[in-house]
């Protein structure tokens, strides 16, 4: 089996619909280890990626005006049990154009593996971009995976994005991600992570809203358990008139399991506003009881919970 | 055998008797609605016999079928068939209302729960049971779920409240689900017009049932204000 097919099977059980790789009219760019697998564009879209000594380096353009159908596929992995993946890429949407890239990272066997990603993105005026990204990570925990990126969202510009590690061992996971949004830009981050044993999460997400009715929304949602540790820093500043952020975090905590939350808002502008909300704790007692007079087992209610908070 | 037999139950928060020696039975099928104002233990009645945390009574026994269910854990309590729908229900991320309503029923007939309590299923079955719905309808999906148990006892904590007046009868008809369904109801509720539906009526003051049998008298008995244990310092205020 080639590796191509090897990385596809395993996309394929992580819940992945492998057929993307056949389907004309749907862009994609499989990497593993070092070795691009397999590219392919469509009309609107430049990939220009290459190998490099140091890893995979990657620019990617979305032309004024263009608006992608389908999703962009973008899938990362190792299937090995050691390894390191570095990722650069440079992502840049010009004009209007919009543009939506799903992400899959599949380490199911990782022992001892490392995956940098570490991207400069920019939107260009009302453009829009969504990228969501997903792991799928082995029951061993041998990993760190350290996501950095920088994105600037120009004026009307939108930017979503959606980390989801819910499937296996995070590992160590350090997230680092800052967005700078300007005049009536809009951007919301999203965090869903699931964290056992001594997995160690760290989320550093940073909004900064620059221009006049910018909007930001920081949504972190992590569950924790056995000895696993989790620290949330949210940033959002409000530097324009107009601009209105929030921060939303919400660990749930089992066992021995440490959580922080660390919200920080800043307003430099008297016509700006910026809340935060942050919920750390065991699974909330009303909820509980509630499923609890539904029939379902203490287990099975805050199994409920858990998977509703990260879903 | 009356399905549920509570006898002098006493419970107390801090040193103040909020359940006190009260005895209550309702019979299979039958529905009855509890009045009293604010503060009279009608809602504690509720946690105690769903057997919530902190609501453990320091006497007495409740009997469900005849057997004590004293130290079953609330899903024990619901296993046999007791359930509740708390007066302000907490929402749940993540879950939406089709999943709500099927989570431990045996059948998967949403949308007909969904009209029953007055909501029109392609509007709510993809909705989420969170922030982003109004108290009232919280209030029905709630109640929708209660249906589609099936329980053997469903404890409705003002069920009534927080949905507006032209929606009473929406609540009598949920009640009249039940009474088909050949479920018991423990009805608690502050409005005495609802309260009419009921078999069985009584009305609570300072922890005990001071008023009990049909719900007209029981009725005319709350709203004449003249409770003897409190003699009118609770009951005149509602």
């Amino acid at each position: 089996m080639s590796e191509l097919d090897a990385l596809m099977k395993a996309f394929g059980e992580s819940g992945g619909d492998s057929s993307i790789l056949t389907n004309k009219e749907v862009a994609h760019f499989v990497v593993s280890g070092h070795s691009i697998l397999s590219m392919q564009s469509v009309e609107g879209l430049e990939v220009n990626a290459k190998e490099t000594l140091s890893g995979i380096s990657a620019s990617i353009r979305v032309r004024e005006g263009i608006k992608l159908q389908n999703p962009v596929h973008l899938c990362f992995g190792i299937l090995h049990k050691k390894g390191n993946q570095k990722i650069k890429m440079d992502v840049k949407l010009e004009k209007n154009a919009s543009a939506h890239f799903v992400a899959h990272c599949i380490f199911p066997k990782a022992e001892k593996i490392r995956h940098i990603m570490d991207a400069v993105v920019d939107i260009g005026e009302d453009a829009e971009m969504r990228y969501s990204e997903t792991h799928y990570h082995g029951v061993y925990g041998g990993i760190e995976v350290i996501p950095k990126a920088v994105v600037k969202i120009a004026k009307n510009g939108r930017y979503f994005t959606d980390f989801t590690l819910i499937t296996g061992r995070v590992g160590k996971l350090s997230i680092d991600y800052s967005v700078e949004a300007g005049e009536n830009a809009v951007t919301e981050l999203t965090a869903k992570i699931f964290g056992h044993a001594d997995d160690d999460i760290k989320i550093k997400e940073e909004v900064l809203l620059q221009g006049d009715n910018a909007r930001g929304l920081i949504k972190t949602r992590v569950a924790i358990e056995d000895e696993a540790k989790a620290e949330i820093t949210g940033i959002t500043e409000g530097n324009a008139a107009g601009a209105r952020g929030h921060v939303d975090c919400m660990e749930i905590v089992k066992d021995k399991a440490v959580a922080t939350a660390i919200p920080i808002v800043k307003v430099r502008n008297s016509l700006a506003k910026v809340t935060h909300e942050a919920a750390i704790g065991s699974v909330d007692k009303k909820q509980l009881e509630t499923l609890m007079a539904h029939g379902l087992t203490p287990e099975e209610a805050v199994d409920v919970i858990v998977k509703g908070i990260l879903k | 055998m009356p399905l549920l037999e509570i006898k002098n139950l006493t419970y107390t928060a801090g040193d103040k008797k909020i359940l006190d020696e009260f005895s209550l039975a309702i019979e299979s099928s039958e529905v009855h609605a509890l009045l009293g104002t604010n503060g009279t233990g009608k809602s504690t009645l509720a946690y105690v016999i769903m057997g919530c945390e902190g609501y453990k009574p320091a006497s007495g026994e409740i009997l469900f079928n005849g057997k004590t269910i004293d130290e079953l854990k609330i899903h024990e309590r619901a296993q046999l068939g007791i359930t509740m729908a708390w007066q302000e229900p907490v929402r749940f991320e993540g879950i939406n209302v089709r999943n709500y309503l099927t989570l431990k029923s045996k059948e998967n007939d949403s949308a007909r729960y969904l009209e029953m309590v007055g909501l029109h299923p392609e509007l709510y079955l993809h909705r989420m049971v969170d922030k982003s719905l109004s108290g009232g309808e919280r209030k029905r999906i709630e109640l929708a779920s209660i249906l589609a148990l099936h329980p053997k006892l469903a404890l409705l904590d003002e069920p009534d409240s927080g949905i507006d007046m032209l929606s009473t009868q929406d609540i009598i008809n949920v009640i009249n689900v039940f009474k088909k369904n050949g479920s018991s109801v423990l009805l608690i509720t502050h409005r005495e017009e609802i309260s009419l539906i009921a078999d069985k009526a009584s009305q609570m003051c300072r922890g005990k049932i001071v008023c009990s049998g049909n719900p007209e008298k029981v009725a005319e008995y709350y709203k004449s204000r003249k409770c003897l244990v409190c003699d009118g310092e609770v009951c005149a205020y509602v």
